[in-house]
């Protein structure tokens, strides 16, 4: 039976894991490496190095940091943030990503999505969207959840699988940092309507709520990032817990 | 040495650190002469059965050559389905035809339960292995661990299939016919189990 995936976000800053509330207040958190492997020792799934700051600071991911985690962390690796083209996606694959993460330049260029597909895969290709609830639905935003456009959020998502994204990282703005649970609804929606995985993003703070967004939200992966920083066993505990919930995991050996 | 065959198909990268981190030595041949000394091949590949028309005669030629002196051949991904007969991801494209059978779209049966959630194709994320029979690359892997895959197509359950994995439908996770095995997830991107089974193969090489 395929898994559930829980995936661990380190948010980067100059080398070091940080965590923002809303995306803004950023926090240190610990060294990249040392959290990898951590992680990898207490049972996840995947891991996501985004670099917070990198599309308003132009600066792209750190190569260095990228190729510190995959030389001794073998599982896989989504690298994100400040990836505007196809040389910035080329450098996180050589360092050692498995697919990289576009938020704010697949929407200012679709075409870049089918390219890299056609380059690396539609596995290597991750479409990050960012929505947020308006009266009509989810509206999507970019440049790190600070600019709105006009764009459905579910319009967006369907698009970007026809374009060759092979998943759907969304993220909600409302819960983004809250704690008070993923958007289900959301989730949900955006799931039924593509044919792709969706990772499952924003406001993880207990335990029932990756139980909620695996059964109503029907979501392949759930992501969450301070949940995990603090508490050694919390990668585990969570995934007993939802094995427990009749939801399939790889618990850990 | 080992050669790691680079035809286009994805980026090796992280088979590259897998194989470093396990203490392997490794080159990337240009031609197929260079297999002439090899003690054994890894075809990787990720994305379109296409892609490996670039394993053209004469790369098959050596290949064969290399696997009728006895070395062993790893295939991961793209590379266990090349070693069958096709695929109909691109059906005009032979494969290396080592092993009997066509690799299929996947799909879901109607009485499977081995899905929770809306049926997804590709086939990404952790998976179970299923013991089929006894298996050397498979020393040490326990009946349901888990490994990574990432995949559209894959290759039917024959006499070759020492390890099966079901979603949509039971397909063949884990190939052997004696020094030729294959593996359909990415055992450099499956933690500890995946290591396993490179150690594996890679003790049969220096055997």
């Amino acid at each position: 039976m395929l898994s559930k995936r829980i995936i661990a976000c380190l948010d980067v800053r100059n080398g070091s894991v940080v965590k923002g509330i809303h995306f803004k207040g950023l926090r240190v958190a610990g060294d990249p490496a040392e959290l990898s492997r951590r992680y990898n020792r207490d049972g996840i799934d995947e891991i996501v190095i985004l670099d917070v700051t990198a599309t308003i600071e132009k600066r792209k991911a750190l190569a260095d940091t990228i190729h510190a985690v995959a030389s001794e962390i073998f599982l896989p690796l989504c690298v994100g943030g400040g990836i505007k083209d196809e040389g910035h996606a080329d450098a996180a694959i050589e360092a050692g990503a498995d697919k990289v993460s576009l938020n704010t330049a697949a929407m200012a260029h679709p075409d870049l999505l089918t390219t890299l597909a056609r380059r690396y895969g539609s596995q290597a290709v991750v479409v990050a969207i960012d929505a947020k609830r308006v009266h009509s639905g989810f509206q999507t935003y970019v440049r790190s959840g600070q600019q709105a456009t006009n764009r459905d959020a579910v319009e967006w998502a369907r698009e970007a699988a026809d374009r060759g994204a092979g998943e759907i990282l969304l993220t909600s703005i409302d819960r983004d940092g809250t704690k008070s649970g993923f958007d289900c609804e959301l989730t949900a929606t955006v799931s039924e309507a593509v044919s792709i995985p969706v990772i499952a993003s924003g406001g993880a703070g207990t335990f029932d709520h990756f139980v909620d967004v695996f059964t109503v939200g029907q979501a392949h992966a759930a992501l969450a990032a301070s949940i995990f920083h603090y508490d050694e066993h919390a990668v585990s505990d969570l995934k007993q817990h939802l094995h427990k919930h009749d939801i399939p995991v790889r618990l850990s050996c | 040495m080992i050669a790691l065959l680079d035809y286009g198909a994805g980026n090796l990268t992280s088979v590259r650190k897998a194989l470093t981190y396990l203490g392997a030595t490794f080159e990337t041949p240009t031609v197929g002469e260079n297999l002439a000394n090899v003690d054994a091949i890894i075809v990787p590949g990720v994305g379109n059965f296409n892609a490996t028309t670039a394993l053209d005669n004469h790369w098959r030629r050596h290949i064969a050559n290399v696997v009728a002196h006895g070395s062993p051949l790893l295939g991961i991904c793209l590379g266990l389905q090349w070693l069958f007969d096709g695929s109909d991801e691109a059906p005009n494209v032979a494969g290396f035809g080592a092993m009997t059978g066509r690799c299929h779209l996947i799909k879901q049966e109607d009485d499977d339960t081995s899905v929770s959630g809306p049926f997804k194709v590709p086939h990404v994320g952790w998976n179970s292995l299923h013991r089929k029979r006894d298996s050397w690359v498979l020393d040490g892997v326990a009946e349901g661990d888990q490994v990574y895959f990432t995949h559209s197509y894959a290759a039917p359950v024959t006499e070759d299939c020492v390890g099966s994995t079901h979603y949509g439908v039971e397909f063949a996770s884990v190939v052997e016919r004696d020094h030729m095995v294959g593996v359909q997830f990415h055992p450099e991107k499956s933690g500890d189990i995946g290591l396993r089974i490179l150690k594996n193969f890679l003790n049969r090489v220096g055997s």
